[in-house]
């Protein structure tokens, strides 16, 4: 039924038919009508952030972690391009966002009045669609039609640009009652000719692998869990990105861990080697595939994605597979079953022989110290002491986001939270507390570097004003350690500007936010530190001071092949001489 | 195994090797705002190219828009730019008019030619040629429409240049499918 009210009501209404209970946002001029019908009503939980930023990637933790689409809420101008990088990250990693922008009245578009900007203009190559709202009488149905367009499909974000006349103008809303979309209609189920074909090829393979993504995360815990059945029907083994770990679990006995840039030695060489790729739901992007034309040269490969222009855009593909991967994986099983099909065991054998004399390098193994923490052990004990209870873990970008990738170890999809695609430092602080929201009673810990933490370290006013119990664990090097990294590999280890000067005491920092702070410099005395965080009810930023120069490995240095690793030296105190590893045309990458 | 000589990236090397073609897409697309700066944003993002674009509503009580773009690149990067056009929201279908059908391709353009004597009567007789219409005159300058292929207004341009080439305006290529089915 359909009924009058403003503008500004219409999009509350909205976001409660849309089934939504926490919006992230800050308020401003061109956004006050909708504030104000906020102020009426205990249905939405509106969480204030202290930056644009951190509202974006908070929609982004939360949408992450409970599989329902992220909303925020934020002001002309300002308040729109502070979005602009939480927006381009969700498109990056695909995760559903609805961003309402609040725009100068219609009569002063264009005019450069007070806090206005082009939104759409600006958002429309960081979207994965907007719209400009000009008339009242649209606004139900974009409101409704935005949901649809970020959570079908491949997922991402929308923005909903409301000048404030259209606010205050009255109009007829209607409920959601069953999108029909114009164009937008992705392709869920597969045709069975291609099942089949998969099917095939993975009963005569001979030396397989798995290769998943975020899409299994973001096609919904079934997809997870068909996955799993898949794996334990073909025996195959199972590597998956950064984004889609958790989908197959850590403890699994198929896994070989993560692979690409940072990935495992198991892993990446099992790539290069293997006959039959199935990738499900990962993009082939460049920290997977190291150099193309040496990527997995003798495969056949199947590629199944709900995005058709992923396929064969980076690494040409056999057989594709277009649509959701919960529902291709379903068919796979069904089908699998249903021809009575079985791996070639004795070839299954003997590839898993090879794969465990590449596991046995133990590539992930580093150098123990007695004096100082390794980053890798503070992570290592972070795990043994959080792995029994119910966490959900997020990152910021850089070396601290690979150990966490590396050592922790995930066992389930949506506990793991991070920036892939776009590597934004500052994004874990905000995502964790979006995921605390979606949990109250979750541990949620966001590990963190010196340096990205001070990105969006003004979330902890909003951790604190919430009550919102996440724990900061912070990897103190003193050094944006994947650019120092970086520039010991290619440039003769200058380290121009990579050295965090100026820190702050960061337990004063969390005392001065209300927060509590703990600091840990000694192996001994870790454990006990960490307990002391886990069981402090509160936000707690913990300042782990870590060994200054360690670096992370393995590592496929750009320009290079999967079996073309870096490992770590572990007989030498010096370490790797890193300078003369990357050739001139790796030096061009990122 | 596949060694291709000297890529000129390690990162670009497998899918950029094939020889460039052209090809004439067509885009119907929901009418609405911002929708051909979408569609021209895709090109630029991605570094596609353009060599012509063409837009005008096509029905006017559906709200549909048809978009001709005349496009080059290696066959993979043909395949990606139709799979990212389809991707965007107000797309309703793309269908590659080179690849998959015997299609009709059309230009206008509007020559703006100056001259006197011996070169006045050489641009009528090459205007006649190629079926020129006359559609503005004076003692010393004529304006030629014609349509055509834009191979054939290229020709055209090329031969009038010597004469006395003042100015071109062209519209961008039209296309369409042959025989009564639609695109």
């Amino acid at each position: 039924m359909s009924k009058e009210m403003t503008g500004a009501e219409m999009v509350v209404e909205a976001l409660k038919d849309q089934g939504v209970d926490t919006i992230f946002g800050y308020p401003g001029g061109a956004v006050l009508p909708i504030y104000d019908v906020l102020f009426h009503q205990e249905k939405i939980l509106h969480v204030l952030v202290r930056h644009e930023q951190g509202a974006a990637h908070a929609a982004e933790g939360y949408a992450r972690s409970s599989g329902k689409v992220g909303v925020l809420l934020v002001t002309s101008g300002p308040g729109a391009t502070n979005t602009i990088t939480g927006l381009t990250d969700a498109l990056m990693d695909s995760i559903p966002l609805v961003c309402i922008t609040g725009q100068v009245p219609t009569h002063l578009i264009g005019s450069d009045a007070f806090q206005e900007c082009d939104t759409v203009g600006i958002t429309r190559h960081c979207t994965k669609h907007n719209y400009l709202v000009k008339n009242v009488a649209d606004l139900p149905r974009i409101l409704h039609e935005a949901f649809y367009v970020a959570s079908t499909g491949r997922p991402g974000p929308v923005v909903i640009d409301i000048p404030k006349d259209v606010q205050f103008s009255r109009g007829f809303y209607t409920p959601p009652a069953g999108v029909a979309h114009k164009t937008y209609h992705p392709k869920l189920d597969a045709d069975l000719s291609a099942i089949q074909a998969a099917v095939e090829m993975m009963a005569q393979a001979k030396r397989p692998i798995f290769y998943t993504g975020g899409g299994v995360i973001n096609s919904g815990p079934a997809a997870s869990t068909l996955l799993r059945e898949l794996v334990a029907l073909t025996g195959f083994p199972i590597t998956s990105t950064l984004m889609g770990l958790g989908a197959y679990p850590a403890s699994g006995a198929n896994w070989l861990g993560m692979l690409g840039m940072h990935g495992t030695f198991e892993a990446n060489n099992a790539m290069h080697d293997c006959d039959l790729m199935i990738a499900v739901g990962s993009r082939f992007d460049d920290r997977i595939t190291g150099r193309l034309d040496a990527f997995s040269p003798g495969s056949k490969k199947i590629h199944i994605d709900i995005d058709r222009s992923s396929i064969n855009k980076n690494v040409k593909v056999d057989l594709p597979i277009v649509g959701d991967c919960g529902h291709v994986l379903e068919a796979l099983v069904r089908v699998w079953r249903a021809e009575a099909k079985h791996a070639d065991q004795p070839s299954l054998d003997a590839w898993w022989d090879e794969i465990n004399q590449w596991r046995a390098k133990k590539s992930l193994a580093y150098r123990a110290s007695s004096k100082t923490i390794k980053p890798q052990y503070a992570v290592q004990r972070l795990y043994a002491l959080t792995q029994n209870k119910d966490v959900y873990i997020t990152t910021e970008v850089g070396q601290h986001q690979m150990w966490a990738a590396q050592h922790y170890h995930f066992d389930e999809p949506n506990r793991w939270m991070t920036s892939g695609g776009l590597g934004t430092m500052g994004y874990g602080l905000p995502a964790a507390i979006g995921a605390q929201l979606a949990h109250p009673k979750a541990l949620v810990i966001d590990i963190a570097g010196e340096a990205s933490i001070l990105m969006n370290i003004q979330e902890m006013s909003t951790a604190i004003q919430y009550r919102l119990p996440v724990k900061i664990f912070i990897l103190n090097n003193e050094y944006m350690g994947m650019v120092r990294q970086w520039q010991e590999l290619l440039h003769g280890g200058r380290y121009s500007h990579s050295y965090s000067e100026a820190l702050p005491d960061f337990v004063k920092l969390a005392e001065a936010f209300g927060a509590k702070g703990i600091r840990c410099s000694d192996p001994a005395l870790l454990d006990a530190a960490i307990e002391e965080m886990i069981n402090y009810d509160g936000p707690v930023i913990f300042d782990c001071l870590v060994d200054k120069v360690e670096n992370c490995f393995p590592m496929i240095p750009s320009g290079k092949a999967h079996n073309d690793m870096l490992l770590a030296d572990l007989s030498d105190d010096a370490g790797l001489e890193l300078g003369s590893i990357i050739d001139e045309k790796g030096k061009m990458l990122v | 195994m596949n060694t291709p000589a000297s890529p000129p990236s390690p990162y670009s090397a497998a899918l950029s090797s094939s020889k460039i073609e052209s090809h004439t897409l067509s885009v119907l697309v929901d009418n609405e705002p911002g929708v051909l700066a979408r569609v021209v944003g895709l090109f630029s993002g991605r570094g596609y190219n353009i060599e012509s674009l063409t837009v005008a509503e096509v029905a006017h009580a559906e709200h549909l828009s048809r978009i001709t773009i005349a496009t080059s690149g290696a066959p993979e990067t043909i395949d990606q730019i139709h799979h990212q056009l389809e991707r965007l929201v107000p797309v309703h279908q793309v269908t590659d008019l080179t690849t998959s059908a015997r299609s009709l391709e059309r230009e206008l353009a509007m020559v703006k030619v100056r001259g006197r004597g011996e070169n006045r009567a050489d641009a009528l007789q090459l205007a006649e040629a190629f079926r020129a219409r006359i559609i503005d005159a004076t003692t010393e300058s004529f304006i030629f429409e014609l349509s055509g292929k834009p191979g054939k207004i290229d020709e055209f341009v090329d031969l009038m240049r010597p004469i006395g080439l003042v100015e071109v305006s062209r519209t961008g290529v039209a296309a369409i499918s042959r025989g009564p089915e639609p695109i």
